[in-house]
């Protein structure tokens, strides 16, 4: 089976900083990682290797330190990584990122093959988004198959796939053809440990990389800040609420201090206290 | 796995194994790198100080490129007591410098930087892999390691053992002895980040020009132990360390709790006010010193930086002797690896012989009384004369209508109160211990 | 560079909501769209429509009647047995169709599974662009959308135009918005679509669909009373005193992240930006820091109530009430108070 697997690599946004003068994300030292829910659709990419044989490829369009995610990937077992990288994809949206991605999809699919399956992540921790994916499956003409549970049944032959798809009040089970663009729900499987073999050949493979040009990407104003259609146009941290919250005194820390804090809600909100009285509480 | 015999592995990418790693792969040899954090540096996210020197002698332009905060034009050297200090400060323009000697750095950063380098010279790195032990041939030749991974081990003509101070390969391996309590310090560090120009007025420096605060006194009730603050660009660097024996010895709290009272002290909560707080580490250093040096080499390995108890806790030095340590057990290998030798413990030997004509070996053995002295002074040095002095300057500085005569008398009344007869004791001891 | 709207889309007007309906129910968050739409058309002097996809005439009349009764002008309707159950694929094909037949200036749509499904595969076909997540929306003085997200992690918040395409599209997750009053009566226009679909070209078929126990689902985000703990709990056993407080006020309960991380509260259970978003009347926060992620799932709360042992802890930055206390210690005490309370007045009332 030939499986493409989009990943990209974000600032880890668990570490990142808001100065706190000039409310600019202070990036200086702030580690990157692969986005968390990429890591999903790679798993499964490789699970289905093993079962059906066949080649995974990572792809990246970001800037050349994007490689080492690329790498990383490959650690994990993944066969082959590409890397889109060219100053013309700077500040894309994520209308461009999926023109991007899907001319880089198409320039892959001529050198190794039209791909069963592409897997994207259910969304970014940076852009957050979830609709790369989307904008890449309908630029391919690709069946869409998002927030994925489980894969159930698979023919890469007949070019047929039922899955398990997350919706609101319970599991839709869709079957559908292939080639599909699939996220998968967080949480569906767990990452693997590459083994020495892997991370040595990891280490030392060759991360093929294209530009724009190399994609066959003409038109460049589709790409980048000028393909994209959202302007960002300001940047703020939250503000803080005007008051502080009013502060029970501890008291004792005891039962005069529950009694105290709940006279005070009720006195901010009597309306409340009816609503209580009246329904039946948990008695 | 088709099986490669590397030149030589290299376990841990610290400053002793990239600079290892490094020199060795810079002189063609082809070197295996493995690292168990996440990336060079993941496990080390605080700030240090860089000393140019050893450095230079592998990359000379590594100004150009690497990540550095600031370079240091002040140094104050405090001794502390409750409720304040009594210090020293240096400071020169001088050091506006084009070369300048030192840095405050960030760990994370720049042990990441200092890793690729290693990587464009041509070593393969791998991360994220623990190794677990050593392959030795039935002669008891180390001929590889063994990993955390799946696979058959990695292999090598001799490994380099940097794994820092609390090397677990070596210690399982039998090649050094557990880690004694009164050798190693526990340290705890905290970043603390201003907005850059906050943090140049509050300590009067602009530019790329830093200040280092080293503190010792009542802060570490009585523990023998130091506190420090560098000054990055935008952080500042803050922590404290005592001797592990110490710790369980004297319980006077954790580690943390130092920290948090260092922190509140009237010096130094000024220095931080206002910032916010974004990681903090604990990390054993060595403080042995040179009586505590476990064996240097071996059959195919030798063992480099904190792994070999390279730190001079007097001068607080250790990256440097890190990377010099690093670089000379590589020349070695590389010396032997030219002329087709195998990597034997009397081969190996050379290292040890480059060490002694070192810096790293003098300075070793120039203070290697000062731990045992610091076990039997640590209180009186970390308590009592922090406070002696404090009290004298409060004494000379008041201005109380009392006579100058009797202010000294008061002084010196103070001290023998204290300390009797011991102050020429410690006096002695001390310039013993230096000497 | 300086982007204009081109000639060929000034005459797109109305702002659309996307009236999610599934199993012959709206899902909430399309009326509370309707209710923020409502302010947006009024504001811009347009309408406001709902557009509303499935099959079976009298579940869309109905719908038809819930959408005009919660703000809409107009109801686009369409009615088609391929709409049935929702499939990305003719649904995709249904809203572009529309889109460019009426042309709407703004379509706002839930960020729920469904919505975000759609609306990205929308928003590619239309070459629009698409603010996912918004938590608040705003038109600016040149009539643009200005749509506000959080972005970093929640750390930051940013403020997104569509300046050059129509319509300006945006997600905004359920319970951002208020839920507005309906309006029983209100009178509002149809206008009926046909779409030309055949299940034949659809290469997606729905072989079931697996409801999920409703004994379990938790009905966190439209509770009145929620109940939280965070780390400061300390230990898992500590989370029942959290649900025994819920218990006893007729609300539910919920947990920070850490607690899901820890395996000691589901997923479903926690709140924030990575969970639900809340809107009680009452938030009861114990224990917990207060982080921004947190922060902004529960901001939209009448009042919260924080309880924390540390007198700086983030959270009394937008608590309305605050207590430095245990809360291991004082929950007990305040489910009894609670208790006590409430049981004298019912005797009394
Ligand atoms: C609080 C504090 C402040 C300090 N300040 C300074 C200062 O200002 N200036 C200075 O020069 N020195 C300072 N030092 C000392 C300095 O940090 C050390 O001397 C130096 O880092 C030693 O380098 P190293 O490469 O030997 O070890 P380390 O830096 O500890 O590196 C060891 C590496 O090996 C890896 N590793 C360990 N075990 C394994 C394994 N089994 N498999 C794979 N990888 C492994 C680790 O993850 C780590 O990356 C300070 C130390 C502390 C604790
Ligand atoms: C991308 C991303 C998404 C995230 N999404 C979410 C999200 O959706 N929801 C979420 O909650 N978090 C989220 N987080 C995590 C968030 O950043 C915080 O780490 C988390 O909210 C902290 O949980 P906490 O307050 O329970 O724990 P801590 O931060 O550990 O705080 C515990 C608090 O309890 C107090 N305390 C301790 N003991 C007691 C006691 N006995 N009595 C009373 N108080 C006590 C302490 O003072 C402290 O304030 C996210 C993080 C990231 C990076
Ligand atoms: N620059 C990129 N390179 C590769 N894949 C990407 C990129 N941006 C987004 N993706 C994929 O699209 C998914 C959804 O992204 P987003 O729409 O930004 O939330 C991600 O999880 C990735 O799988």
């Amino acid at each position: 089976m030939r499986i493409f697997v989009c990943i990209k690599q974000v600032p880890d946004s668990a570490q990142i900083r808001v100065h706190p003068v000039t409310n600019t994300i202070m990036r200086q030292g702030v580690p990157t990682i692969i986005n968390p829910y990429d890591l999903f659709g790679l798993e499964e990419a490789l699970r289905l290797r093993d079962r059906f044989g066949g080649v995974v490829t990572v792809l990246t369009m970001g800037p050349p330190m994007a490689s080492e995610s690329l790498r990383k990937a490959l650690g994990y077992g993944a066969d082959r990584g590409l890397l889109l990288t060219d100053r013309f994809f700077a500040g894309s949206d994520t209308l461009a990122t999926s023109y991007a991605l899907s001319k880089l999809i198409e320039k892959a699919a001529e050198d190794h093959g039209m791909p069963h399956i592409v897997f994207c992540g259910k969304q970014t921790i940076d852009g957050d988004t979830a609709q790369v994916g989307p904008g890449i499956a309908q630029r391919l003409g690709l069946s869409q198959l998002t927030y994925v549970s489980a894969i159930d049944e698979i023919d890469p032959d007949k070019d047929t796939i039922t899955v398990r798809r997350r919706a609101d009040h319970g599991v839709q089970v869709l079957t559908s053809r292939l080639p599909a663009m699939i996220t998968m729900l967080e949480g569906s499987n767990e990452i693997r440990r590459g083994t020495q073999a892997d991370v040595l050949r990891a280490a030392q493979a060759k991360i093929t990389q294209w530009n724009a040009a190399g994609v066959g990407i003409e038109d460049l104003s589709l790409c980048g800040l000028r393909g994209s259609p959202t302007v960002v146009k300001r940047v703020f941290a939250p503000s803080a609420r005007s008051e502080k919250a009013v502060m029970i005194p501890a008291g004792d820390g005891g039962s005069a201090t529950a009694a105290a804090l709940i006279d005070a809600i009720f006195e901010r909100q009597p309306a409340l206290e009816e609503d209580l009285i009246s329904e039946a509480g948990g008695y | 796995m088709n099986k490669i015999v590397f030149d030589a592995i290299v376990v841990g990418a610290g400053p002793a194994g990239n600079s290892a790693a490094y020199t060795m792969a810079n002189a063609g040899l082809n070197v295996l790198q493995i690292e168990r954090g996440e990336y060079s540096g993941s496990k080390n996210v605080q700030g240090a100080i860089l000393y140019s020197d050893a450095l230079e002698q592998m990359i000379p332009d590594f100004r150009e490129e690497a990540p550095l905060e600031r370079h240091i034009v002040e140094q104050r050297i405090w001794m502390m007591d409750d409720r304040g200090h009594t210090g020293m400060h240096h400071r020169s323009d001088d050091y506006n410098e084009d070369l300048p000697n030192r840095y405050t750095i960030i760990r994370a950063q720049f042990d990441k930087w200092f890793n690729r380098q290693v990587r464009d010279a041509g070593a393969t790195v791998l991360y994220e892999t623990t190794v677990t032990g050593l392959i030795r041939d039935p002669r008891g030749q180390v001929i590889g390691v063994q990993t955390d991974r799946e696979g058959e081990g990695f292999y090598a003509n001799v490994v380099v053992l940097a794994e820092g101070v609390n090397g677990l390969v070596g210690q399982r391996s039998g090649l050094r002895s557990e880690l004694r309590p009164e050798d190693v310090a526990l340290a705890v560090k905290e970043m603390h980040f201003l907005p850059q120009e906050t943090i140049e007025s509050r300590f009067n420096i602009t530019g790329d020009e830093g200040v280092v605060i080293e503190a010792m006194g009542t802060i570490t009730e009585g523990m023998i132990g130091t506190a420090f603050l560098y000054t990055n660009r935008e952080s500042i660097s803050i922590g404290i360390g005592c001797l592990v024996s110490e710790l369980s010895r004297v319980g006077k709290g954790s580690p943390y709790q130092l920290l948090d009272r260092l922190k509140a002290h009237p010096s130094i909560r000024g220095l931080l006010e206002g910032s916010e707080m974004k990681e903090y580490a604990a990390h054993l250093i060595p403080e042995g010193g040179y009586r505590a040096i476990p064996e240097l080499v071996g059959d195919g390995w030798v063992c480099v930086g904190d792994a070999g108890h390279f730190v001079n806790a007097v001068h607080r030095e250790g990256s440097n002797l890190a990377m010099t340590t690093g670089r000379l057990a590589a020349e070695t290998i590389i010396s032997l690896n030219k002329r087709g030798q195998a990597c034997t413990k009397k081969a190996l030997g050379a290292y040890r012989q480059r060490l002694e004509d070192s810096f790293v070996m003098k300075d070793m053995k120039k203070y290697k009384d000062v731990p045992r002295m610091l076990e039997k002074q640590g209180s009186t040095i970390m308590d009592t004369y922090p406070r002696l002095m404090n009290g004298a300057a409060q004494t000379w500085f008041r201005v109380d209508g009392r006579d100058k005569k009797a202010k000294e008398n008061e002084i010196v009344k103070a001290a023998w109160r204290v300390r009797g007869l011991g102050l020429l004791g410690d006096a002695v001891k001390l310039a013993r211990a230096w000497r | 560079m300086k982007k204009e709207l081109p000639e060929h889309f000034r005459s797109y007007k109305h702002v659309w909501v996307f009236i999610e309906f599934e199993h012959g129910r709206i899902h909430p968050v399309a009326l509370e769209l309707l209710g923020e739409g409502r302010k947006l058309a009024d504001k811009l002097g347009v309408e406001l429509a709902g557009v509303l996809l499935g099959s079976g005439a009298d579940a869309l009349d109905e719908a038809t009647r819930n959408c005009v009764a919660y703000g809409a002008d107009l109801v686009y309707r369409v009615d088609h047995p391929v709409l049935a159950q929702y499939r990305n694929q003719p649904y995709t094909k249904v809203m572009t169709e529309l889109v460019q037949k009426y042309q709407p200036e703004i379509m706002l749509l839930g960020a729920t599974v469904l919505g975000r499904d759609l609306a990205g595969s929308v928003a590619t076909t239309l070459k629009t662009g698409l603010t996912a997540d918004c938590t608040e929306l705003a038109i600016d003085d040149e009539r643009s959308l200005a749509a506000t997200r959080p972005t970093f992690g929640g750390s930051l918040l940013c403020t997104i135009h569509t300046l050059n395409y129509r319509p300006q599209m945006a997600t905004i997750r359920p319970r951002v918005m208020a839920m507005p009053q309906p309006e029983e009566g209100r009178e509002g226009r149809v206008i009926s679509y046909e779409p030309d679909l055949d299940e034949q070209s659809i290469v997606t078929k729905v072989l079931s669909f697996l409801p999920d126990d409703a004994s379990e689902a938790s009905g966190l985000a439209f509770a009145d009373i929620v109940v939280a703990g965070g780390m400061g709990l300390r230990s898992e056993e500590n989370i029942q005193l959290v649900r025994k407080l819920a218990t006893v006020l007729g609300g539910d309960w919920g947990g920070s992240r850490p607690l899901v991380q820890k395996g000691w509260i589901g997923a479903d259970r926690q709140i924030g930006q990575t969970g639900k978003t809340i809107r009680p009347k009452l938030y009861i926060a114990a224990g917990i820091s207060g982080a921004i992620q947190h922060r902004v799932g529960v901001e939209g709360a009448d009042m919260i109530v924080a309880i924390n042992t540390d007198p700086n802890a983030p959270i009394f930055d937008f608590a309305h009430l605050g207590v430095v206390a245990d809360a291991v210690a004082l929950l007990p005490l305040l489910t009894e108070a609670f208790r006590q309370r409430l049981l004298v007045n019912r005797l009394a009332g």
